[in-house]
């Protein structure tokens, strides 16, 4: 009877890890069905020319140049703004805030910003960086609106990382005679900067494949040039991608497919380098 | 001897206004071992937090008296805490050493306090590991990580450390808890050394360790001074009961 039941369990334990095992597995399916689909589709159109070259033929031909340097010029002009806004308010929040009613406030404000719809973040900018402050559709205007959507990110992560600097540094760092800000400068900071920029890249990475914040602030339909200034218009591929898949008829497909794959490969790019910079402080951390 | 520090009927509280220590009069003679003992929760780590004001990061806080270092009120306010930090050294009771090589380690006090000279600094850091008695292991490999250290050495890192900062006041909390007894006997064997130049106060991690190293003591209980005295009173002849149990090992 006790031996039987004890079978009983054992087949129900190898029945529910198999089970477990198996859904698991199946998320990594829709990954390299997409990437496969994607890769196989866009690879064709990858060349030279496509990276480098302004649009032909109503976007039909050539390349996808002014895209590709939008989407780069957008990312970067959101890290200006994010990063050291983000770095600051998260160093306020780590380091110095007291658990009070206003710090309450600043945290349930950074919760809910992460959880607004891009849309309306991209509403938002409209109103008041491209109407109200009159930076017109622009970079500018653009990165703003993206560096606010990214800012929740960039806080959060680079909160976490600042609080998981061991206590007993900051500790031994003021009895030795620094003041609180030569210690996170000297010690806090250098130690929690790996974590930062991953999330950074995290929230940059995002930013960059985002397509409704910049609908309305700063994304160009077609613009056969370069821009010139942070106060010009862009493409940017995200939004290329919309284009071109919705609104030009005759659409060659391994253009679109093409597009996807640059912007996949920009977005895992960054991704990647993330991943380099956490596992390389992780092997050379000392705590 | 003087009287370096002068405690007077100071009493300490948590955020939650329970008592730490209740109305404690000490008085700390300069170029001694002045050993706070007791069994744990009897307020000796909250007063020796108080001696540097490293208590400001903590939940405890002076409710009424003073302590004189020098005839100067180190509670009051107006007390400029990180020039006092300099002054009154800690070492803690498990060896945290900072992430940079043993040379940083050395002159991280200095540094933050402006000293850029870089014969200052070797000079520093020389003598604080000679003090420490770790020059002759780590000498040669100064740039190293000094988590690369062992955990004994890791704790001599740490006493030279707060040496290269040239304190007066050095305060020891259970410095030794960690610590096999070899590395044990070198950190107070340098103790013994330091006293001649500076004013020590260590919180022992056992009755032992205390009558092994007191030039002075006081016995704290529960948040209350029950006697203070010289070491080789206190251990052999108490005049309290409640002493003689605790030193005789009746209870901790």
């Amino acid at each position: 009877m006790k031996r039987r039941f004890s079978i009983d369990r054992f087949l129900a334990q190898r029945l529910g890890v198999s089970l477990i095992t198996l859904v698991a597995l199946l998320t990594v399916i829709p990954i390299i069905g997409v990437f496969g689909y994607i890769i196989a589709k866009g690879a064709p159109a990858i060349s030279w020319e496509f990276l480098t070259a302004m649009p032909r033929d109503g976007m039909r031909a050539g390349g996808i140049l002014p895209a590709i340097v939008g989407t780069f010029y957008l990312t970067l002009g959101t890290a200006v703004f994010s990063v050291p806004l983000g770095i600051a308010a998260a160093i306020y929040l780590a380091e110095y805030a007291q658990e009070n009613w206003l710090t309450r406030l600043i945290r349930i404000a950074i919760i809910n910003l992460a959880g607004i719809p891009s849309v309306v973040y991209g509403l938002f900018g409209l109103g008041l960086f491209v109407l109200f402050l009159k930076f017109g559709t622009s970079i500018l205007a653009a990165s703003l609106t993206l560096s606010i959507m990214t800012l929740p990110v960039i806080i959060s992560a680079a909160e976490e990382a600042l609080r998981a600097v061991p206590q007993s540094f900051r500790t031994v760092s003021i009895s030795l005679g620094g003041t609180r800000w030569q210690t996170i400068r000297k010690i806090v900071l250098p130690q929690a900067l790996p974590g930062i920029m991953t999330g950074v890249i995290l929230g940059l990475e995002r930013a960059a494949g985002e397509t409704a914040p910049i609908l309305f602030t700063g994304a160009a339909f077609f613009l056969p040039r370069l821009p010139g200034s942070p106060l010009d218009a862009t493409m940017a591929l995200p939004y290329h991608l919309f284009v071109i898949s919705t609104q030009v008829p005759d659409m060659p497909i391994q253009i679109q497919y093409g597009t996807a794959l640059v912007l996949i490969i920009f977005v895992l790019g960054m991704n990647l380098i993330a991943t380099v910079i956490r596992s390389r402080a992780r092997a050379k951390r000392q705590w | 001897m003087v009287d370096k520090i002068v405690i007077q009927n100071l009493s300490l509280q948590y955020a939650d206004g329970t008592e730490s220590l209740r109305d404690i009069s000490l008085s700390i003679p300069s170029n001694a071992i002045t050993v706070l003992f007791g069994p744990a929760g009897g307020g000796k780590s909250s007063l020796l937090r108080c001696l540097n004001r490293l208590n400001d990061l903590t939940e405890v806080r002076a409710a009424s008296g003073k302590i004189l270092l020098d005839g100067e009120n180190i509670l009051d306010p107006k007390t400029d805490v990180i020039a006092l930090r300099r002054r009154v050294g800690m070492v803690f009771a498990r060896p945290v050493v900072l992430p940079m090589s043993i040379r940083g380690n050395m002159v991280y006090g200095l540094e933050l306090a402006g000293e850029k000279r870089r014969f200052k600094l070797d000079e520093a850091v020389e003598r604080g590991l000679k003090l420490a008695a770790l020059w002759d292991e780590v000498q040669d490999r100064l740039d190293d990580p000094a988590i690369t250290l062992s955990g004994g050495q890791q704790q001599r890192l740490c006493l030279a450390r707060v040496l290269a900062n040239q304190p007066e006041v050095i305060l020891l909390d259970e410095p030794t808890s960690g610590l096999d007894p070899i590395s044990t006997g070198k950190v107070e064997t340098a103790l013994q050394e330091l006293k001649k130049n500076y004013t020590i106060i260590l919180v022992p991690h056992s009755v032992q360790q205390a009558a092994r190293t007191a030039d002075f003591a006081a016995f704290f209980l529960q948040g209350e001074l029950v006697e203070a005295a010289e070491g080789k009173e206190i251990f052999t002849h108490p005049k309290q009961k409640r002493t003689e149990d605790y030193v005789e090992g009746r209870f901790g």
